[in-house]
């Protein structure tokens, strides 16, 4: 499996190669890849239903505990199998949506490998390799959403997207980080059975702090919940995908996975609840306030991510119950409307929905697909929606702590997505007919597949909701209520909760009916609203820019020799407090000096002194050079060749970067003042001195066992090499080296972004009117 | 400032270029061993460049290199990357390194080579880049002399 999921991100890389080869038909070529991984998962059922958890070992860092084990129980199936469903049908449909897109290699490379990301954080077993999936989803939905990078909207819509969710990040990374410390374990299968430990521990609330903070701004909870509906600005399958079935539930399942590991206690309890039951309000209270069908149906996600996030708070057997059921449905009936949403903009060139009307005649089966999908979104019977709404009415009623503000924010936001989907369902394809800018036809039938399967798979479920009994019960013994006794029924008699879906059918009809007085109403609300949590991230963005601003007028002035006081002066304050602190100064050691040792040395001083005081700059790059050759020199008498050629070489081409530079430096003046060159002489002494006193600190005294022993003994053995430099760099440290590696290549981009920049300024100058010049 | 060398410089730098290349090629491949490795070949083969830059002009260099030193640095990189995978395959922690030996020629590969080499690239791609770009900004200033 990990091997698929890995062979997944080199499959996304080829894409552009697949294109080549298939043209317009690559999508359906790759949608083989999430097909058989979900055929692959189906073939694990049985194990899974029986309660089995399966722990596919694999080792990635094992001296850092580092594993890429995929566990694959209940929970994580599920999901699993969602993301690969899903993601087949969105890439079958995304062929025809995007068909002859010139972009379209790179929407199929992106869209991959997110999906193998998300596939990976899912399966993952390891806290650090689920967060590397994790970010990884973040990076490539940042790639999804600005698709369109032409449109300033959707690189604004991609930046929030990327700064809230990488954000919730770090967050979750030092959540993560205490999480392990506190379980001693990375492995989620071990910590989700140490809940007792965890729970106890003083790390407890600082870490549910920090990982709540990652799963919410993930999950669009409030008061992040900002940035998902401008997320619509990414193409219409990517919106189905990553924001309705899979990236967003990202949050709710990590939550779901450690709810028996830090579930149960009141911080969570209270937190989960009352943040899941606020955004389910403010998501669907927002929603109605739209007419463009994509922030409607990104709104009403919203609320559906509440929800969950609400009934994990609560975390009752039947809560879990409900949640898995609520989960479910959620995928797919947004799924589809996403994917009906995306062929009436197709079709009719255009995403409002008053623009639209009388659909039902031209484009029949949209109308019958977005029919029973809008059914299940608004909770009736018979689809799979009723029955997770009525289950979580029930979970809603059997809160102990504030049940009646829960529950009131529940009721609100059930009739509000009632009528969200009276309005999705009902507005474009009803009433008159009415002008859209391209006449509309029916959808081609590969637009049409995803859409209907998830619609019927709805309703079947709905009808028959016993089906899902072993599903349910293994992913909930996944969230932490082992051996649950599942049995789902579409009628379960007239009780609370039905009296409260009825009620919430007629407020939401009622509200459908008014709709447009309603949002005319909530438009004076306007100044309201733009001082909410999304202008905090706006002023929060702007200060952090000005303060980058003020920061590098500070500390980067421009004068080199500024940077090196201050780097000096950091590096003295720091060694110099350590060794003279925390380390005895002895010096014992034999000092005996060969004569050719001395005249290396002395060359080496005098060099040096030379390039101080020399007014001539060839003079003083000079006098440098004779200073780097008598390292190489020193370098050779110890026996030392590889540092001897890298010396003598990195010598031999800063001549040539100092005969590219001079040339352009002004004539050679004196731009300091006495006092500043003093001040520069006593950072440099000063920094002399305290390395040399470092050097002959670490030559006397007792020694430490010596690396270099280890290196000279295994070299051979261990390295097949004789060169232990080399086999330090490419083989026992070469982990460093790659890091280096990198360092080097960001290196060179920025002086070529500097240089080139530098370049382009000048070329916009040139194009200005010349300045005037006195030496032609 | 750069302009085309002088005769003696001109006719050198051409029949240089291969011997360097060919002592850079020898350093790298028997830096396991002996003195040598991809970091010190590949400041020869950037120094090598950087001889035939200055005596022929950045068009010819570009010209005879037919990639940018970017798309080098960039090779080097996944050259890099990729020498970690293999020991995946067979099961082992990640980046530990695997030997295969070619029979016929008895020559000894390994994922340390394939990592040396991305070292070798992305060093020659590194120092081209910085060099190229500070005399492409060289030339522009030129035209206007």
């Amino acid at each position: 499996m990990q091997l698929a999921v890995l062979g997944g991100f080199v499959v996304a890389g080829m894409a552009p190669l697949l294109h080549h080869w298939f043209g317009a038909r690559t999508p359906l070529v790759m949608a083989l890849l999430p097909a058989s991984l979900s055929a692959w998962l189906l073939g694990q059922w049985p194990a899974v239903a029986s309660g089995e958890v399966l722990l596919l070992e694999w080792a990635w860092v094992p001296g850092l505990d580092i594993t890429l084990t995929f566990l694959i129980d209940g929970l994580a199936w599920l999901f699993a199998m969602l993301i690969t469903v899903i993601g087949a049908l969105v890439l079958v449909y995304s062929g025809e949506y995007l068909r002859g897109h010139r972009d379209l290699p790179r929407f199929l490379v992106v869209i991959t490998a997110f999906m193998m990301s998300m596939l990976g954080l899912v399966l993952a077993d390891n806290l650090v390799t689920l967060f590397v999936f994790w970010e990884l989803t973040s990076i490539t939905s940042y790639l999804l959403i600005g698709f369109n990078h032409t449109d300033l909207a959707a690189r604004k819509a991609a930046l929030q997207g990327l700064f809230v969710t990488v954000g919730g990040g770090l967050a979750l990374l030092a959540g993560f980080a205490m999480l392990a410390v506190a379980g001693d374990s990375w492995s989620l299968a071990e910590l989700t059975r140490r809940g007792e430990l965890l729970r106890e521990h003083a790390l407890y609330t600082p870490l549910l702090v920090c990982v709540l903070l990652g799963a919410f701004t993930k999950s669009a909870q409030f008061p992040f919940h900002f940035w998902l509906p401008n997320a619509m600005a990414a193409p219409t399958p990517v919106s189905a995908y990553l924001h309705s079935a899979t990236m967003v539930k990202a949050g709710v399942y990590l939550l779901a996975r450690l709810h028996p590991a830090l579930g149960g206690t009141d911080g969570w309890v209270i937190t989960l609840s009352l943040v899941g039951a606020l955004t389910m309000a403010t998501g669907a209270f927002l929603a109605i306030q739209h007419t463009n069908v994509k922030k409607l149906l990104a709104y009403s996600t919203v609320m559906a991510l509440g929800t969950l996030t609400m009934l994990l708070g609560i975390g009752t057997e039947g809560a879990l119950v409900a949640f898995v059921i609520f989960l479910l449905a959620h995928s797919l009936y947004k799924g589809a409307l996403f994917m009906v949403a995306g062929i009436l903009d197709h079709e009719t060139g255009t995403k409002d929905v008053t623009a639209m009307g009388g659909l039902r005649r031209v484009m029949p089966i949209t109308a019958a697909v977005a029919g029973v999908a809008a059914l299940s979104l608004a909770g009736l019977p018979p689809l799979l929606g009723f029955v997770g709404k009525e289950l979580m009415f029930a979970s809603v009623l059997s809160v102990d702590a504030w049940r009646p503000l829960i529950l009131l924010l529940a009721f609100t936001a059930a009739f509000l997505t009632l009528a969200v989907a009276a309005i999705v369902a009902l507005r474009p394809f009803f009433g008159v007919p009415r002008e859209t800018p391209r006449a509309p036809h029916e959808a081609p039938h590969a637009m049409l597949a995803g859409p209907a399967l998830l619609a019927a798979l709805s309703l079947s479920f709905g009808l028959a909701p016993g089906l899902l009994d072993p599903l349910v019960g293994a992913t909930v013994a996944g969230i932490g209520a082992p051996g649950a006794e599942v049995h789902l029924a579409l009628w379960h008699g007239v009780n609370l909760p039905l009296l409260l879906s009825l009620a919430s059918l007629l407020l939401g009809l009622l509200a459908y009916r008014h709709w447009d007085r309603l949002r005319a109403w909530l438009a004076r609300l306007e100044p309201l609203m733009a001082r909410g949590p999304e202008a905090g991230y706006e002023a929060l963005m702007a200060g952090m820019v000005s303060v980058a601003g003020w920061q590098t007028r500070m500390l980067q002035n421009g004068h080199i020799r500024n940077y090196l006081v201050v780097t000096l002066l950091v590096l003295v304050g720091l060694v110099g407090h350590a060794l003279v602190f925390r380390h005895t100064l002895e010096f014992d050691f034999a000092l005996a000096v060969y004569f050719h040792e001395a005249v290396v040395a002395g060359l080496m001083i005098a060099g040096a002194v030379a390039a101080c005081v020399m007014r001539s700059r060839l003079a003083a790059v000079a006098a440098l050079g004779i200073m780097g050759f008598s390292i190489a020199l020193t370098f050779v008498l110890f026996s030392a060749p590889d540092l001897a050629i890298t010396q003598l070489l990195v010598e031999t081409l800063t001549v040539i970067l100092l005969v590219l530079v001079l040339f352009r430096l002004p004539r050679f003046a004196t731009l300091s003042t006495p006092i500043e060159r003093l001040r520069d002489l006593a950072v440099a002494s000063l920094t002399g001195g305290l390395i040399t006193l470092l050097m002959l600190s670490v030559l006397s005294g007792e020694r430490l066992p010596r690396i270099s022993d280890y290196m000279t003994a295994n070299s051979q053995p261990l390295g097949h090499g004789h060169n232990i430099v080399n086999v330090i760099l490419v083989d026992f440290r070469a982990l460093d080296t790659l890091g280096e590696m990198f360092v080097l290549a960001l290196a060179a981009i920025g002086v070529y972004a500097m240089l080139r920049f530098h370049a382009e300024a000048y070329d916009a100058r040139r194009q200005a009117p010349p300045p005037e010049r006195d030496d032609g | 400032m750069v302009r085309s060398g002088t005769l003696i410089l001109n006719a050198a730098a051409r029949l240089l270029l291969p011997l360097q290349l060919l002592f850079s090629l020898f350093l790298l491949l028997r830096g396991h061993d002996e003195p040598g490795g991809g970091f010190i070949a590949g400041l020869v083969a950037a120094g090598a460049f950087a001889l035939y830059l200055f005596a022929r002009g950045r068009r010819a260099l570009s010209e005879m290199l037919k990639v940018s030193p970017r798309d080098l640095v960039g090779m080097g990189l996944l050259l890099g990357v990729l020498a970690t995978l293999p020991a995946w395959w067979v099961g082992e922690p990640f980046f530990t390194a695997q030997w295969w030996t070619i029979p016929v020629i008895d020559f000894k590969a390994s994922t340390p080579l394939i990592f040396d080499i991305g070292v070798y690239l992305v060093v020659v791609g590194s120092v081209l880049t910085a060099i190229t770009a500070l005399v492409k900004t060289d030339d522009q200033e030129d035209d206007e002399h």
